[in-house]
Order: C-alpha cells, then sequence, then structure tokens
C-alpha cells in the first residue's frame, strides 16, 4: 500500500538488484543522484555496475559509466566473473565506459579553470548513448588530483545540478571519510538517496551490510540488511516483513511417511506451515525429512533442500537404503540440495544466500538440515530463524527444519525459542532400555488441527519407515523387544484368564446340570405323591359309591320283606 | 600549426594542445596567456592547437581531458596538463620545463 503510494508520487528507477527495490519500494529515485558510499571494498563499484548493466539489459536504459579509478578493460574484466557482458553492452551501444585519468604529476595548476571538460565528456557520453543512467566511481578522486578543493567542490555541485537537470538517475560513489560517510563530505550535494555499504568481520566471519541512511520523499526500509555478492550478482536481503499478514492455506501436503499423517487429525500438515523435527543424532530425522522431499517432488512440486552438515550426494545415497530414490528427482530438476559448511557465511550471509536461491528456484517445500547447524549470539540466532521462518511463510513454502536438541542445560532455551516460531513440532527420541536402542516419535505440537497425542515406536528399513504403536500400559511405554517381551507376556496372561474362564463356566455347567438333576428328582416324587393321592381318592369314591349301592339294596330288601 | 598528417612527425620540439570550452573571457585570457609566453619563450620552437571542446567533444575524452581550460604537452616528455587560464607565467613555464634564458632576465620577464 505504501510502496504504491510512494511510486506514484516519486518515480523510480529500478536497479534490478534482488531485494534492494523492495527494500526502497521501487528503486533509485528517477532523474536525480543517489550516493553509494562504503569503505573500500564493500562492493560500491559491482552495486553501481549491475545498477548500469540491469539497466541496459532488463529496462532499457542505457547507461554512462565514468569510472575515475579502474580502465574500462578493467572494469569489464572485473565484473565478466558476475556474468556481465561489459565488452558486448558497449560493442551494442548500451553502455559506454570513460574512464577520467587524473594524474597528480602531469598537472601544473596556473590559475583559474573549471571542470568543463569532465561535464563535456559525460554530456557527450551521455548523447551517444542516449543515457538514462550514469555512474560516476569514484568521483572524489579527483580531489587527489586537483588541488583547488573550493573549485572542486562548487564544480561538484554543479555537476549533481546538471545531472538532476539532463534527468540523469545517478549512482555516486564515494569512499568513506573519518567522522562521515564520505571523505569529501559529498553526501551534502547528493541530498536525494543515501545508501551505505559496509563490510563486517565477526567472529572471523565477514557480512555484508547495506542501509539506507536517507532517501527524500519516500519511506525505506531502515534497517541495516545483509547483502550477498557472489557469482550471481548482488542479492539484498530485506529483513522481516513487519507484520503476520501471510496468506494461510488450507491445503494438506503429505509428511511423506503414511502413518505420520495419520498422526494428524486432517491427514497431513498444511501447506506452508514450519515444521521442526527434533532429536539426537541418529534419531531418523534426515530420513524423514528425506521422505517429505520425496513426496513433494513426486508431486511434481520443486524442492530445496540446505543441508549444512552432509552433502546432497551422501543424503541421496542414505536415502536409498530406506528404499528413496532422491537422485531421479535431482535429475529431474525438481529437487535442489544446497550444501553449505554453516562456518562459511555468517548467519546473515545463510539467511542472503537461502533467499536468493529460494527466489530462483522457488520451492513449495524447503527443508533446512540441521537449522541447530547455524551457530552464533543466541540474540542473532533468534532473530535471523525467526526472519528465516518468515521469508518461508511469506511465500507459502511448506519448511522442514531439523534440529538436534540437546536434552540438559544449555540448547534448551534456543529450541525452545525456535519451536515456538514453528507450526508442528515432531519429537523423535531415543529410548534405551534393555540393552537396546530404539526410535520412537511424537508429535509435540500441531497449530489448526488434532493430533494423535501417542508415542509411536518408528522403525527404519530397506522397505521405508513405518511407525508402529508403541505399548502403552501399566508398565509404562515399552519399545523394541521389551515391547515384544511385554505383548508376549500379555498374549500368556490372556490365555490364561482365558483358560480360568472357561474353567468357570464348566464349574457352572456341573452346577447347574446337578440342580436340574435335583429338580427332576423332585418333580418325580411329586408325581408319585399325585399318583397315590388319586388312587387314594378313587378308592373312596368306590367306596361311598358301595356303601350307596348297598344301603339301596337293603332298602329295597326291607320293602320286599313288609 | 604544422605537420597537417595525422602520423607524420611534427618537426616541432614543443607541440602543444590547448583544450577550450567556447569562446568565455577565460578562454580568450587563456588563448592570450598562451600566445604571449609562447611568443617570448617559445618562439618557432613550437606548434599549437587549440581545441574548443564544444564543437569536439570526443577529442577531450581522448585526451583525459577533466579542467578547462587545459593545456596539454605532448613533447618533449614528460607529458604535462596545465590547466588553469595560465595566467601564473612562471608555473606554465615550469609545465612546460621551459626555464627562462639568461637573455629574458636582463628586460622583461621576471
Amino acid at each position: 500500500m505504501t510502496s504504491e503510494h510512494t511510486t506514484a508520487s516519486l518515480p523510480k528507477a529500478r536497479t534490478g538488484i534482488d531485494g534492494f527495490d523492495d527494500v526502497t519500494f521501487g528503486g533509485l529515485p528517477t532523474g536525480r543522484p543517489s550516493l553509494v558510499c562504503g569503505a573500500a571494498g564493500c562492493g560500491k563499484t559491482l552495486f553501481a555496475t549491475t545498477f548500469l548493466v540491469n539497466g541496459a539489459t532488463l529496462y532499457d536504459e542505457p547507461g554512462v559509466f565514468m569510472s575515475f579509478e579502474e580502465r574500462a578493460e578493467d572494469l569489464s574484466a572485473n565484473v565478466a566473473s558476475l556474468g556481465y557482458d561489459l565488452d558486448g553492452l558497449m560493442a551494442a551501444g548500451k553502455i559506454a565506459v570513460d574512464h577520467v585519468k587524473v594524474e597528480r604529476s602531469e598537472i601544473e595548476e596556473t590559475g583559474e579553470y573549471d571542470l568543463e571538460g569532465l561535464f563535456i565528456r559525460l554530456g557527450y557520453a551521455v548523447d551517444t548513448i542516449k543515457a538514462k543512467r550514469v555512474v560516476l566511481d569514484t568521483i572524489e578522486t579527483l580531489f587527489a588530483g586537483l588541488s583547488d578543493a573550493a573549485v572542486l567542490r562548487s564544480e561538484l555541485r554543479r555537476l549533481f545540478g546538471w545531472l538532476k537537470d539532463r534527468g540523469l538517475t545517478a549512482i555516486i560513489t564515494g569512499e568513506r571519510g573519518e567522522g562521515q560517510l564520505t571523505r569529501q563530505g559529498l553526501e551534502e550535494y547528493v541530498s536525494d538517496c543515501v545508501v551505505l555499504l559496509d563490510n563486517r568481520v565477526e567472529d572471523q566471519i565477514t557480512t555484508r551490510r547495506l542501509r539506507i541512511v536517507k532517501y527524500r520523499g519516500s519511506a525505506h526500509g531502515t534497517n541495516e540488511y545483509p547483502f550477498l555478492i557472489d557469482e550471481q550478482g548482488i542479492s539484498v536481503l530485506p529483513v522481516t516483513a513487519a507484520d503476520l499478514s501471510y496468506k494461510v492455506s488450507n491445503e494438506i501436503v503429505s509428511t511423506g511417511v503414511e502413518s505420520l499423517d495419520a498422526m494428524f487429525g486432517s491427514g497431513g500438515l498444511f501447506r506452508g506451515s514450519s515444521v521442526l523435527i527434533s532429536g539426537s543424532a541418529g534419531t531418523g530425522k534426515t530420513t524423514i525429512s528425506s521422505h517429505t522431499i520425496d513426496a513433494a517432488c513426486a508431486r511434481g512440486e520443486h524442492c530445496m533442500s540446505f543441508v549444512f552438515e552432509e552433502s546432497g550426494e551422501q543424503i541421496c545415497r542414505n536415502a536409498h537404503s530406506v528404499g528413496l530414490d532422491l537422485r531421479r528427482h535431482l535429475d529431474a530438476g525438481l529437487l535442489r540440495f544446497e550444501a553449505a559448511r554453516p562456518s562459511l557465511y555468517g548467519l546473515e550471509m545463510h539467511l542472503a544466500r537461502m533467499h536468493r536461491d529460494i527466489e530462483q528456484f522457488r520451492p513449495s517445500v524447503v527443508v533446512i538440515d540441521p537449522i541447530s547447524a547455524l551457530r552464533g549470539p543466541e540474540v542473532e540466532l533468534q532473530a535471523t530463524l525467526l526472519r528465516m521462518v518468515d521469508m518461508l511463510k511469506a511465500r507459502g513454502i511448506t519448511a522442514v527444519f531439523t534440529s538436534l536438541r540437546t536434552d540438559g542445560a544449555f540448547g534448551q532455551s534456543d529450541d525452545l525459542g525456535l519451536s515456538s516460531l514453528m507450526d508442528v513440532w515432531i519429537k523423535l527420541q531415543d529410548i534405551e532400555a534393555n540393552g537396546e536402542r530404539s526410535r520412537t516419535l511424537y508429535v509435540i505440537k500441531a497449530r489448526g488441527m488434532s493430533h494423535s497425542n501417542q508415542v509411536r515406536e518408528f522403525q527404519m528399513s530397506a522397505a521405508g519407515l513405518k511407525l508402529v504403536d508403541a505399548y502403552i500400559g501399566p508398565a509404562g511405554v515399552l519399545t523394541g523387544t521389551a515391547r515384544i517381551v511385554q505383548e508376549a507376556q500379555e498374549e500368556a496372561a490372556a490365555l490364561r484368564r482365558q483358560q480360568d474362564s472357561e474353567r468357570r463356566k464348566r464349574d457352572v455347567t456341573r452346577r447347574r446340570q446337578s440342580i436340574e438333576r435335583q429338580i427332576a428328582e423332585l418333580r418325580d416324587s411329586l408325581e408319585t405323591a399325585e399318583e397315590e393321592e388319586t388312587l387314594l381318592l378313587d378308592e373312596d369314591t368306590q367306596r361311598e359309591t358301595m356303601l350307596t349301592i348297598k344301603r339301596t339294596d337293603i332298602a329295597r330288601r326291607r320293602s320286599a320283606a313288609e | 600549426m604544422s605537420g597537417g598528417g595525422a602520423n607524420a612527425p611534427d618537426p616541432a620540439e614543443y607541440q602543444l594542445r590547448l583544450f577550450i570550452a567556447g569562446t568565455s573571457p577565460r578562454s580568450q585570457r587563456t588563448i592570450e596567456n598562451l600566445r604571449r609566453i609562447c611568443r617570448e619563450h617559445l618562439a618557432d620552437r613550437h606548434s599549437l592547437v587549440i581545441v574548443d571542446i564544444y564543437q569536439q567533444p570526443e577529442l577531450a575524452e581522448a585526451a583525459q581531458v577533466v579542467a578547462a581550460p587545459t593545456l596539454l604537452k605532448l613533447t618533449p616528455e614528460p607529458l604535462r596538463r596545465i590547466v588553469g587560464d595560465l595566467s601564473d607565467e612562471a608555473r606554465v613555464l615550469r609545465g612546460l620545463g621551459v626555464y627562462p634564458l639568461p637573455r629574458g632576465g636582463d628586460g622583461s620577464s621576471i
């Protein structure tokens, strides 16, 4: 928002230097001179040359390089190492180089003079190739060749005014002086934009830094930004985006280990999340990250791995032992390893290098293995990591960091500091018991999704990675053979319990049968009793009948006797 | 102004090029000063070419001219650049490697 606003109000000329145009929200002020100053060897000439070459090649703005120190041949030889074909551009009329030689011993001053010769040469070169950009490197050399400082100062002031009048976007380089930015105080004349380059050595490691001291009429980043000069030119690393306004993705990507994916509620990681895999040496951090790489490349995504302790070749070979063929991804151009010793650069440089490589390769998955190899003062380390995570998040890159967690007093705080930046923390642990070592894995946190709280044992074999549910029971968490033994014991106990219960079942059956038998007997005796009862009843009836019959008979006989 | 051909050796002992920027009073003054010095000290021993760098800017680059005016002494060796309006005659002569002859001492020059 700010950048659009400022570009609207103040036209800017892009330098084409990675990161610098971001820091300045668009580049150097168009049609005005800018001062680039710094001590010897800090990259002023290179910065200026890059500005010109990019102008000529990328933005169709030819440029004049007025060199007060180096000859044209030396200049083009120096920048050839960066892949700039200065000779070709000169032949094509895109760049003109004028070497201004001022030799004190040849010069005798006899009265009034001005620097009209310089103006005319510059004007002539500008007109010849219709230049839009100008570099004056390093104009203060004039003060060594000519003694009339008052004339030089007023002429320089006139020169900068002249550049402005002609609408030329110019870089004036200046050597760092005592107590001021440049030896001759050029910053007084060139007041629109001042860039300070610095080359500092700390703990035997050099870090180049760039700062925009002032930029009239424009917002700009005010921090010191590390920058990098290597065979690919200059790149500046914009430090942190101040706000945490990333676009977040709901897309789920696999970790490459099926059973690990299953530990997350959503079946994988959110794209663009940062994952920390921590564990001591040999717990399988690299192996898990290799799976993640493999899965990403298999999806056809670009994947970049920054390795600090092994070479890319070595990782490929080792991954092969768990059945992963990373080499085919390398060959297909989907995977890139960037291996460097941590001590090769300072933290800032590592960051700048990563930034540049990521900008070029545009990976969707980045592995940093191990992040704990980066050493430095704790504050700086924390800041660097923060920016690294930031940079990756801002680009929606899924990042896997491995870390050698050193349990105990030192390193703990680092680790906690790191883990709070992470969205997902997978912890690997060695468990040593019963004379063997087994690897366990658990998920400590996973922002934005439910995850398994269980400890899993994980096994690495030629068939790949496999997670096994660890034994969790009254005897604690058991892994390895202890788990197998425990499982066998449990099985035996279960068998015993089963046998017990069967015996009890049989007992019950037996008892039931005996009771049923008793019931049957009782029923029998009941029936007998009933039968007897019936019999007795019958007899009674018969007797009654007989009695009745007899009585009737007697009566009849009595009547007959009458 | 002798020796017109580009590669032809200039027979004059002192070959001089004066680079001026336009016809400003300073340019005029410089030319006058130089003519006078040449007349007094280098009569018949020099050749002089006056270049207006506004007219021929490419020559300014070729001759490594920065300041204007600049008097370039090509021969005799070593090469010298004398900048300024040549008002300080002693310094001009020193730059040219010419020392006032003894006979010049009894009359005209300093």
